[in-house]
């Protein structure tokens, strides 16, 4: 492992978890998905509003797990709110990039390591060094599972 | 206290790796021990010079082979006591040992509305095959409770027992280390007329086990937990039921006479082993069984006491109330295994953080949901100890917890 373990729990990570952004749930229409790890049991539930623009205008989540999961949730819900799908689709396929997950080439690339700090994905780019924790990535990803079920298969966002 | 563990601790190679440039501390024995070089040792004696299929052909390698798998069947026998060695089957593992009791079980005399009574404290190994053969009979699942410490909750048991066709119960938690007790349980289960299984997954790692004394209808246990290899299996059940019930699995070995109409089974134990058999492994584990009757169940429970109450003491010591250890407190209760949860900490975080230590622990529901309902938690985090395990280890493993509460800010 080229990454200590202090890079795994960064100090933002740690505040992610503690202080959970956009906790909560949402009405219907919203749209909300649950997903399940049950290898340790780990959940996350997730609410999401889309208005007719296919904007984001609001994104709540609760749930119970690891700071991983719980902060991966955190820094989405922040980094998703106001985007519109499109914008979203590009966040998605660089979060998935940066753990090492896309699917295709083009994919893998699209994260790029040397730009500035936080210009891509914002404070989710602390999740980086996950990378170095195989066992780890479906924790980082868990929270990002829910929201692509919640807009289900169809939409411009799925991978 | 060391003494045993630094004397043998030579004959397990993988206990001398480093991960991440730091000395292994193996603390995951209940999800699968190490194996010593006499076991791998032998498996690899039978590839090299023995190896054939084995109860067919009249040839030199085929009776090597057939005598090796045969002695670790009657090696097995001695090890739990067993009555004839007929009644000892081999199979894959555990899991598949309580899938065929269930199945076979089932389809004999479970009908609509019978039913299974289970604890609340068993591996899914010991939950889901009965869960199945309820749906497919209309029989009913139906739990013993756990006291607030986690043991068996026996007036409870001794009322629900009566009635039952089934009683299902683990020798040993494999989250809380609770040894149950097996041989009461099972006696309530005879004089009622329920049929007794018994996990024995991690009760035959620790502790001797005798049938006889046990009074049980059915044990299974698993080779990888006590230093045989993984693939291999025991089912130790009575004559009589192995008798009367269907076999399990179809093919090669189970059968008689095969023709247009059907087919006749074979007799025990053959009529439970369909197709050829973990060979090599079941030597393996034969050589594990002498491996650890050599040591002595005693000298391995002592240290295993000695082990838990030092790393009782360590902890609790160092971390109070931030600590939680699940189980009875009672050492002499429970085998060398230690499920907690520390201050806040997820301990799937824990488990990185001590591995980056090089301390290897489960993080997790250990494949005992009901039981962590039960304890109202949703993981935890289980150290569990060998003979081969060291004071010195457990001091690593408290450094590493002192390392996540710095991390963590607890
Ligand atoms: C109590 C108990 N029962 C059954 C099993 C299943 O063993 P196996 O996976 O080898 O079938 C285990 C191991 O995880 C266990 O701890």
């Amino acid at each position: 492992m080229t990454e200590s373990i202090e890079d795994l729990y960064k100090e933002i990570i740690l505040d992610h978890y503690r202080r959970p952004r956009n906790r909560g749930s949402l009405l219907p229409p919203a749209r909300n998905a649950c997903a399940y790890n049950p290898l340790c049991g780990d959940e996350i539930t997730i609410w999401v509003d889309i208005d007719e623009n296919d904007t984001i205008t609001d994104i709540k989540l609760d749930g119970k797990g690891c700071a991983i999961s719980q902060a991966s949730g955190s820094m989405m819900s922040t980094l998703l709110q106001g985007k519109s799908l499109t914008e979203a689709r590009t966040v998605f396929l660089r979060f998935k990039s940066m753990l090492g997950i896309g699917k295709n080439k083009t994919d893998i690339e699209i994260f790029d390591p040397e730009a500035p700090a936080g210009s891509q994905l914002g404070d989710a780019e602390a999740l980086k060094s996950v990378r170095q924790f195989p066992s780890r990535v479906k924790c980082a990803t868990l929270a990002w599972n829910a929201f692509e079920e919640a807009l289900g298969q169809d939409t411009a966002v799925s991978l | 206290m060391t003494d045993l563990a630094s004397r043998i601790r030579q004959d397990f190679p993988i206990l001398q790796r480093k991960v991440h440039n730091v000395p292994l501390v193996y603390l995951d024995n209940g999800a699968s021990s190490q194996r010593p070089v006499q076991v791998i040792a032998a498996m690899d004696e039978h590839y090299r010079m023995h190896h054939a299929n084995i109860h067919r052909g009249a040839h030199t390698l085929g009776e090597e082979s057939t005598q090796a798998y045969e002695s670790a069947r009657e090696k097995v026998a001695g090890f739990v006591n067993a009555p004839a060695t007929h009644e000892i089957i081999f199979t894959k593992n555990a899991t598949e040992a309580f899938n065929l009791v269930a199945s076979s079980c089932g389809r004999f005399f479970l009908s609509e509305g019978d039913r299974i009574l289970v604890s609340a404290m068993e591996h899914h190994a010991n939950i889901v095959p009965w869960f199945m053969v309820a749906e497919q009979t209309g029989a009913k699942v139906d739990w013993i409770p756990l006291t607030s410490d986690g043991q068996i909750d026996l007036e409870a048991a001794h009322a629900l027992i009566p009635g039952a066709k089934i009683v299902a119960c683990t020798a040993v938690s494999n989250v809380l280390g609770t040894i149950n007790p097996i041989a009461e349980i099972c006696a309530k289960a005879r004089e009622s007329g329920a049929v007794s299984v018994v996990d024995a997954a991690q009760l035959a790692p620790h502790l001797p086990i005798d049938v006889q004394a046990l009074g049980c209808d059915f044990l299974g246990f698993t080779g990888h937990k006590m230093c045989g290899p993984t693939g291999i299996g025991v089912l130790w059940g009575r004559t009589e039921l192995l008798d009367a019930i269907p076999p399990f699995l179809g093919g090669g070995e189970m059968i008689e006479i095969v023709d247009f109409e059907g087919f006749t089974t074979a007799p025990l134990p053959y009529k439970f082993e369909a197709g050829t058999m973990p060979i090599a492994e079941a030597i393996g584990l034969a050589t594990a069984i002498d491996y650890l009757t050599d040591i002595g169940f005693d000298a391995i429970r002592k240290h295993e006491v000695d082990l838990l109450g030092t790393t009782f003491d360590m902890l609790t010591s160092a971390f109070g109330d931030k600590i939680r250890i699940y189980g009875p407190q009672d050492i002499n209760r429970r085998s060398g295994i230690l499920s907690f949860n520390f201050g806040d900490i997820h301990p799937h975080d824990l488990a990185s953080i001590l591995d980056a230590e090089g301390v290897a622990i489960r993080a997790g529901h250990h494949c005992a949901q009901p039981l962590m309902r039960t304890l109202g938690v949703q993981a935890t985090a289980r150290a569990s100890f060998y003979f081969y395990n060291t004071k010195e280890e457990v001091e690593i493993l408290a450094h590493g917890l002192e390392k996540a509460a710095d991390i963590f800010g607890i």
